[in-house]
């Protein structure tokens, strides 16, 4: 495409609203306009200048602010959408039925439609992925899309501006003055005063400040697509390990996810706030809740298996011991591991009597360890116990057999089998927690002597490398954020124009009643034609109440 | 005394402050013809000092309190909220020093007021923290977030006083109607103080059993009259009032109770207000705001926005971010209150844009940040209440 030829002489890009170098209109609808759009100096954007392929479509489509905040507001909604009723993973169910089952008995038919819509696991559908996508894709399209245009042609504005130009900005004024030199001089002395880059040519002054604000905007969509790409990273194996494992008390095993490293479980403490530490500060708030817990802990020991020991082996190298406490991840080679829950008091060890009966007469103990059970009890004096069945979380008969709902300890049973020198054939009986059922009468009996419990650790694993990415992406858009919104682009042009009338014009990217509390405080130095905002209507009414003079 | 009385007895002498304060900002500007005259006027002087005063004796209350407790006072809602009306005043006279306007006080003020004594309606004992508050970075991610929040809020300030000034109050129209449910809610907090306050003077107690949304049984004690009751409940003290209807485990009745006593005594309240005026709310304060200069509301609406936001995204979300990953091993748990946090913020965010791109500003931007505002209360207030989580303090 051909180039625009200004007047100056300056050949500026096809599409271009404003000269780059002297401002003078250059397009139709600039020409016309009271007051020119500055948003992007009027520049050549590749968005407003080529619009037939389809490439450029899709590239209109995505720097259009409108369609940007159109897919924020959709992001929005859905995720409000999605805290109307708990997501899935706040639900205690596994099978599509059991969610379903879940959702219609406490929500009812709005509760199933919004199962069967996909809203109870709204933020990993594929359509809020796609959501976020198209975030991501206009934020980058846009941004390229104002950017260049924007910086080449704050590079290249010249100092002295087209009149046509100076008439057209929002605050602007003319007028005579009684020593232009002297004004002119003042002028450029306060602004280098108030910090701004002043630049002269022959009568004219360009007063700048705070250009770097501008690409604030720039920078801080740099970091949320850093920060976006390192979400999409977890994706890749190496990157992201999420694990969770129980550890009892006394238990040894490998870590979930950390293949090589062992941890060992050595305690488990739960400690509530008592009476007497707390003293009066928290005696009515432990009055009121009852128990309030104050920690909890896991002792434990990392071990780290040798370099090519054979899987199995137990050639452990003792690592260090530590103390897990909520908010103090254990931390080795990237990876940490979080306390996250707890039970307390699984059964660990059963003790029993064998007892005859009649004369109530012991013939000896033995123990039941719960999670490693043997199969035979010999109790030494020709009397055995004979392990038929375990059941550690019995919950009923179901087909005529003794049922376990899990593996879990939690309520165990047991079919035994009794060997005495009276009953060398032995008798059978089914023993659990406060019950015991015969087939027939028995001359022996199982009772129940001693329990040993332990605590159990919920723990999870973790290894998060996109970490240090994320943190980047929050950090680059901390310093664009800051960069864009705490400081404004301001710029004051002052010219001496053919005819000797002094013109006066400024631009903000924003907070312009703040620019004009700077150009009231330069022409009490300096003596300026009065100036006008020709968007503030309340200055065009001055006898509106508590507006005259406050900036003129 | 012991330092939890000094630490209460110092809230009230702010609230007090506050209340002087709003006084002499409201005098000021009704001496005063203009904003200018405002600027140098005594009453106006005075109320900015009193402001202060009350702002530094807050901060004692928040200084004392933690160190009577020795953690900081930001785990529960009554220490969350305080702490928010604080930092309300606080960027209050920030703003104030910048722009030295009068009459972002006489609506500020009043409205850390009505939050302050939402605050005290929750139990205000000094309680220890669970293991997962046991963390500097909830210090830090809690007070970052207060901040911003409040800044924020000064927009929505800023932009109810524009509102006030600009739309035509004699006239029938959306705006009217919208300007006025606003002060109708205001009305409506202050309902939930009265009510609140009425029943707990009175002591009142009913207790009840219930089915929970699990099945299994539980207990409950209203403070208010039971208007609903919970599912499947039997009253334990059954010569108190017996509830109009049970309703289904997933609502908690005893505090939709409470909710429809507030609406009720704060609807009363209203229509006293409304007798007494003989106008709508808005036009009472329409004076007081006609003084204020459209343009400057406008821009420190905007500017508060500005300096509100990279705050708040500091604290909502990045160190939310670290302090999640301390505590609950992932750095983002999509927890309601967090999901909220980020709607707040991508709020604000299509706000900016509006503004920057679209030209929204005067009335547009000032709805945008009354919006902004309710958003921001909905998190505070209905996420934990309705919504619990694992942040709810309740
Ligand atoms: C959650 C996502 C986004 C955030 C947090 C964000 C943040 C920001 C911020 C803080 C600003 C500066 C505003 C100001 O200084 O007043 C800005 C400017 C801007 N943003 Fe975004 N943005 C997001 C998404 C987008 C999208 C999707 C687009 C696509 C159209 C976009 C396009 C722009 C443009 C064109 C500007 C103005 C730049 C200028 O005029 O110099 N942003 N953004």
């Amino acid at each position: 495409m051909s180039k625009i030829k200004c007047q100056c002489g300056h050949e500026n890009p096809y599409g271009t609203e404003l000269c780059e170098k002297c401002g003078r209109p250059l397009s139709e609808k600039a020409k016309k306009s009271d007051i020119v759009d500055m948003r992007y100096e009027g520049s050549s954007r590749r968005s407003q200048t080529y619009k037939s392929s389809i490439v450029d479509k899709i590239w209109n489509f995505f720097s259009s602010v409108k369609i940007g905040v159109s897919i924020i507001a959709a992001v929005l909604i859905a995720s409000a959408i999605g805290t109307i009723f708990p997501q899935k993973f706040y639900v205690p169910a596994t099978t599509p039925e059991g969610y379903l089952e879940y959702y219609e008995r406490l929500y009812g038919t709005v509760g199933k439609l919004y199962y069967e819509l996909g809203f109870y696991d709204m933020y990993n559908s594929w359509w809020f992925k796609v959501l976020v996508g198209m975030l991501a894709t206009s934020i980058i399209i846009a941004s390229i899309d104002r950017v260049i245009p924007l910086y080449k042609s704050l590079k290249k504005q010249r100092t002295r501006r087209h009149p046509s130009f100076m008439k057209r900005q929002r605050i602007f004024g003319e007028g005579d003055v009684r020593n232009t030199k002297e004004s002119l001089a003042k002028a450029e002395e306060k602004l280098k005063a108030m910090r701004y880059n002043v630049k002269t040519e022959n009568g004219a002054i360009l007063a700048e400040k705070n250009r770097f604000s501008r690409w604030g905007p720039y920078v801080n969509h740099v970091g949320l697509i850093i920060f976006i790409s390192g979400v999409l990273l977890r994706g890749i194996p190496g990157f992201y390990v999420d694990e969770a494992m129980w550890l009892r008390e006394g238990e040894t095993r490998n870590i979930v996810g950390a293949p090589g490293y062992v941890l060992e479980n050595k305690k488990f403490t739960l400690e509530n706030y008592t009476k007497e530490e707390a003293e009066e500060v928290f005696g009515e708030a432990l009055d009121k809740n009852g128990m309030i817990a104050k920690s909890y802990t896991t002792d434990v020991t990392l071990y780290k298996q040798d370099e090519g020991a054979l899987p199995g082996s137990e050639s452990l190298k003792k690592v260090k011991d530590y103390a897990i406490n909520v908010n103090k991840p254990l931390k080795f080679d990237g990876y940490n591991v979080f306390q996250m829950d707890y039970k307390l008091d699984e059964l660990k060890n059963m003790t029993f009597h064998l007892v005859n009966k009649s004369s109530e007469e012991s013939l000896g103990e033995f123990t039941v360890n719960l999670s490693d059970p043997a199969k035979v009890y010999d109790l030494g004096n020709g009397s055995t116990v004979n392990m038929l069945g375990f059941y550690p979380d019995y919950d009923g008969i179901k087909d005529g057999e003794p049922y376990s709902k899990s593996p879990v300890p939690n309520n165990p049973a047991f079919i035994f089998q009794m060997n005495t020198p009276d009953k060398p054939e032995g008798e059978k009986s089914f023993v659990a927690i406060r019950q015991t059922l015969e087939v027939e009468e028995n001359d022996y009996a199982i009772k129940f002597a001693a329990a040993e419990t332990r605590n159990i650790s919920g723990l999870t694993i973790r290894k998060d490398k996109t970490l240090y990415i994320l943190l980047l992406g929050g950090l680059v858009f901390m310093i664009g954020v800051i960069q864009g919104m705490y400081w404004q682009h301001r710029r004051v042009w002052i010219q001496e124009d053919t005819e000797g009338h002094l013109l006066i014009a400024a631009h903000t990217n924003k907070n312009w009643f703040s620019l004009r509390k700077e150009l009231d405080t330069l022409r009490e130095t300096a003596d300026l034609p009065a100036y006008i905002d020709r968007q503030d209507p309340e200055l065009d009414k001055p006898e509106q109440e508590g507006d005259e003079e406050i900036w003129t | 005394m012991d330092l939890v009385t000094i630490s209460s007895n110092l809230l009230f002498v702010s609230f007090v402050a506050y209340l002087v304060a709003t006084l002499f900002f409201g005098g000021a500007i009704k001496k005063s013809k203009t904003e200018k005259a405002y600027h140098n006027s005594k009453w106006g002087t005075i109320g900015l000092v009193i402001t202060i005063i009350g702002f530094l004796s807050h901060l004692g209350y928040f200084i004392t309190r933690w160190a009577a407790s020795g953690h900081a006072p930001l785990s529960n809602m009554f220490e969350f909220t305080t702490a928010f009306g604080m930092m309300l005043v606080g960027a209050f006279i920030m703003l104030y020093i910048i722009y030295r306007t009068p009459s972002l006080g006489l609506f500020a003020l009043p409205v850390a007021i009505i939050i302050i004594s939402y605050a005290t309606m929750f139990p205000t004992e000094v309680t220890p923290l669970i293991p997962a508050l046991q963390s500097k970075w909830l210090f830090i991610h809690v007070i970052t977030t207060v901040i911003g929040e409040s800044i924020l809020a000064i927009s929505a300030i800023a932009g109810l006083v524009f509102l006030v000034k600009n739309i035509d109050l004699t006239k029938k129209s959306k705006s009217r109607f919208w300007i006025e449910a606003v002060m109708y809610t205001l009305v409506l907090v202050l309902g939930f103080v009265v009510s609140s306050t009425t029943f707990n003077v009175m002591n009142y107690e009913a207790e009840f059993t219930y089915i929970d949304k699990d099945q299994a049984p539980a207990e409950i004690t209203y403070h208010i009259p039971p208007l609903f009751g919970m599912n499947e409940y039997e009253a334990m003290t059954p010569e108190k009032m017996t509830p109009w209807v049970e309703l289904p485990p997933i609502i908690n009745a005893q505090k939709l109770s409470s909710l429809v006593w507030s609406i009720a005594i704060g609807s009363v309240l209203y229509v006293l207000l409304r007798l007494i005026a003989r106008k709508p709310l808005a036009a009472v304060f329409q004076p007081l705001a006609k003084k204020a200069n459209s343009q400057l509301m406008d821009e420190i609406g905007y500017r508060a926005v500005l300096i509100g936001f990279p705050v708040f995204t500091l604290g909502a979300l990045i160190f939310a971010m670290i302090w999640a990953h301390e505590a609950w091993s992932r750095f983002w748990g999509w927890d309601p209150k967090e999901v909220w946090a980020l709607i707040t913020w991508l709020f604000y965010a299509a706000f900016l844009h509006l503004r920057l791109s679209k030209g929204w500003e005067g009335k547009k931007s000032a709805w945008l940040a009354v919006i902004g505002f309710v958003i921001i209360m909905f998190n505070l207030i209905a996420v934990n209440l309705i919504i619990a989580g694992l942040h709810s303090y309740a």
